[in-house]
């Protein structure tokens, strides 16, 4: 601040504009799309809106409805069982492989290129190829049945009470690598000293990892915790891809329903309602990160 | 054994090259490297059997004969509804659309991030923090109004709507990215041109953008493959002529009516995958690099 504030006096009104005119996308994006589209949608998630959006307001009534949904309330149950799976096992795969990469080993650029590639691919191919290899008829149901465990049975697809855990190991193979890359820079970043002094005082080195390294990795922990809940909250395509919320609708994801009541159904005012839920879920967990992210900073 | 005996007196580093520490660790990344190629293994060989044989050997045997019908058939007469030209109308519409969504969000997120590092204004810190934690915010709840707004703008289901539209989410993590690069230059560089009387626009051509050309690299990465492998904005703001390939793609597998042709579906996954893979894979530390901006804060 106190830089721009000493070059900005010769002609302070010129230079201000400039970068205020060049800030303009920003700040449109941020005010008209992000506050102001959100604002509206969750205005209108209290009117009657069908085909179109009017604003005739009815209450609660889309709320209600919603919450007495079959296929919302499946969606919800859902999204907690996908997100408590995704949760906890993309955090001990990626903390796992992290600390094993960390351990000065050779080739370790290639076992990291090999563990993050899946990243770096759509939802929709992973959601293709998982539905592939989990097939009943070819897939590894029958493998494993044709080395003589003829009676396995694995066959989450078409199986609506394990259908989610089909959408969790994909969802896994593709995103714990991301997990284990955010960690392991977090586990770069720490003093080789801590290492030293454990090791003088003979501690083993998974304690090390599980009582010193873990309380000190805290900050990447929650901010990676926040980034993986935000994008579990957004599932969609890969759902889309993998079982199109089946079979039945054993499969069907929060960010789905609001894709089919504004899309195809022509609900509008349901869509609305339910991407408020979804938009109060987010702010549940962000508005305290980002309180103590951004309002510690400011008194630190 | 003969190795133990062999290494056993030169003392201590061929310990530790045969330690069981050593074994559980390259043992268990080698397994876990393994079950991660699975997919990608049963991808390639699958896309190159015949139908015939898919059907009766199991998803991971090499294929006997192999053909590259199924990627031909992929390629140029795959069937999505009515249309039989295959996926090649999906990858060039991804290509019209990537490429001018990459450059133009780079652009305009580099001179957001160059006025907010070098020109802060009042209110500018502020508009950034909006802007940082509405990358929160689930599309779902701001599609509806720009689906009006590109209505309004005559833009909906037109390529030019959905660049738009990539502009507008690429921009908190790009700016971020900039501002964060532009931010950790030498000060002497900004405040030499200063001197000299560059304005502000003058500083960003002259100075500030031919520097900027190693962020701008991690920034196409991730541009590049985030809007590749985009699915929603492309289903919601087009219209079936412009599906990107990844709408495509999923309409071709997903389709309910025929036979369904695991081969040719394969092909087709390969395919639209190959793009951000062989971007990832090149690019190597760079798409870290940009993956990791999101979450390491400056």
């Amino acid at each position: 601040m106190a830089r721009s504030n000493t070059q900005e006096r010769p002609s302070r009104l010129f230079r201000n504009l400039s970068a205020k005119i060049a800030a303009v996308p920003m700040i449109l994006t941020a005010m008209v799309v992000f506050v102001g589209f959100s604002v509206w949608t969750v205005v209108h998630s209290f009117t009657k809106s069908g085909l179109l959006p009017r604003l005739n307001f009815v209450g609660t009534l889309q709320y209600e409805r919603l919450w007495n949904s079959d296929k919302w309330l499946i969606s919800i149950q859902n999204l907690v069982i996908f997100g408590g799976c995704m949760l906890v096992l993309s955090f001990v795969i990626g903390f796992v492989l992290a600390c094993l990469l960390d351990q000065k080993i050779r080739y370790e650029g290639v076992f990291r290129t090999i563990l993050l590639y899946p990243f770096a691919l759509s939802f929709v191919v992973t959601g293709v190829v998982w539905q592939w290899m989990l097939n009943p008829d070819f897939g590894v149901q029958s493998i494993v049945r044709g080395i003589g465990w003829e009676s396995f049975a694995f066959d989450p697809l078409n199986n609506g009470k394990i259908v989610m855990f089909g959408v969790v190991i994909a969802a896994l193979w593709q995103g714990s690598g991301f997990v284990m890359v955010l960690l392991l820079a977090g586990l770069r970043g720490i003093d080789d000293e801590i290492w030293k002094a454990t090791r003088v005082d003979g501690v083993p080195a998974w304690k090390t990892y599980l009582f010193v390294i873990v309380p000190m990795l805290r900050p990447v922990f929650v901010t990676t915790l926040v980034i993986v809940t935000a994008g579990i909250v957004k599932v969609y395509d890969l759902v889309v891809a993998q079982t199109d919320g089946g079979p039945g609708i054993a499969s069907e994801v929060p960010a789905k329903y609001v894709y089919d009541q504004m899309f195809l159904n022509q609900n509008l005012g349901q869509g609305f309602a339910a991407s408020t839920m979804m938009l109060l879920t987010v702010a549940v967990i962000i508005i305290p990160w980002a309180y103590l992210e951004f309002g510690g900073k400011k008194r630190g | 054994m003969a190795d133990i005996a062999f290494v056993i007196p030169r003392g201590a580093k061929p310990r530790r090259r045969i330690s069981s520490r050593n074994v559980i660790i390259y043992g268990t990344l080698i397994v876990v490297a393994l079950y991660y190629l699975l997919p990608l293994y049963v991808m390639v060989v699958t896309s190159l059997k015949g139908l015939p044989e898919v059907r009766m050997g199991n998803i991971f045997s090499p294929p006997v004969e192999i053909t590259f019908e199924p990627w031909v058939k992929a390629w140029s007469q795959a069937c999505t509804g009515l249309n039989c030209d295959g996926l090649k109308r999906g990858f060039w519409n991804s290509v019209r659309i990537t490429v001018p969504s990459v450059f133009i969000s780079i652009l305009i997120a580099s001179i957001n991030g160059y006025a907010l590092a070098n020109w802060k204004f009042k209110g500018a810190e502020f508009f950034f923090a909006v802007l940082m934690i509405g990358a929160f915010i689930p599309y779902q709840v701001m599609i509806y109004p720009t689906v009006i707004l590109l209505r309004e703008l005559g833009l909906y289901g037109s390529l030019t709507g959905l660049v738009l539209v990539h502009t507008i989410f690429g921009m908190p993590i790009l700016t971020l990215l900039f501002r964060n690069y532009f931010a950790a230059l030498p000060d002497e560089l900004f405040k030499a041109a200063r001197v000299d009387g560059t304005g502000f626009w003058g500083i960003y051509f002259r100075i500030m953008l031919p520097l900027s050309v190693p962020i701008c690299v991690v920034a196409v990465i991730l541009q590049v493959t985030g809007i590749w492998n985009d699915f929603l904005f492309g289903v919601v703001f087009t219209k079936p002529e412009y599906y990107p390939m990844t709408v495509q793609l999923n309409n071709i597998v997903n389709t309910t009516t025929g036979v369904k042709e695991y081969n040719v579906n394969m092909a087709a996954t390969i395919l639209t995958g190959i793009v951000p893979l062989v971007i990832y894979f090149v690019s190597g530390r760079l798409f870290v690099r940009g993956i990791a901006a999101g979450a390491v804060k400056g």
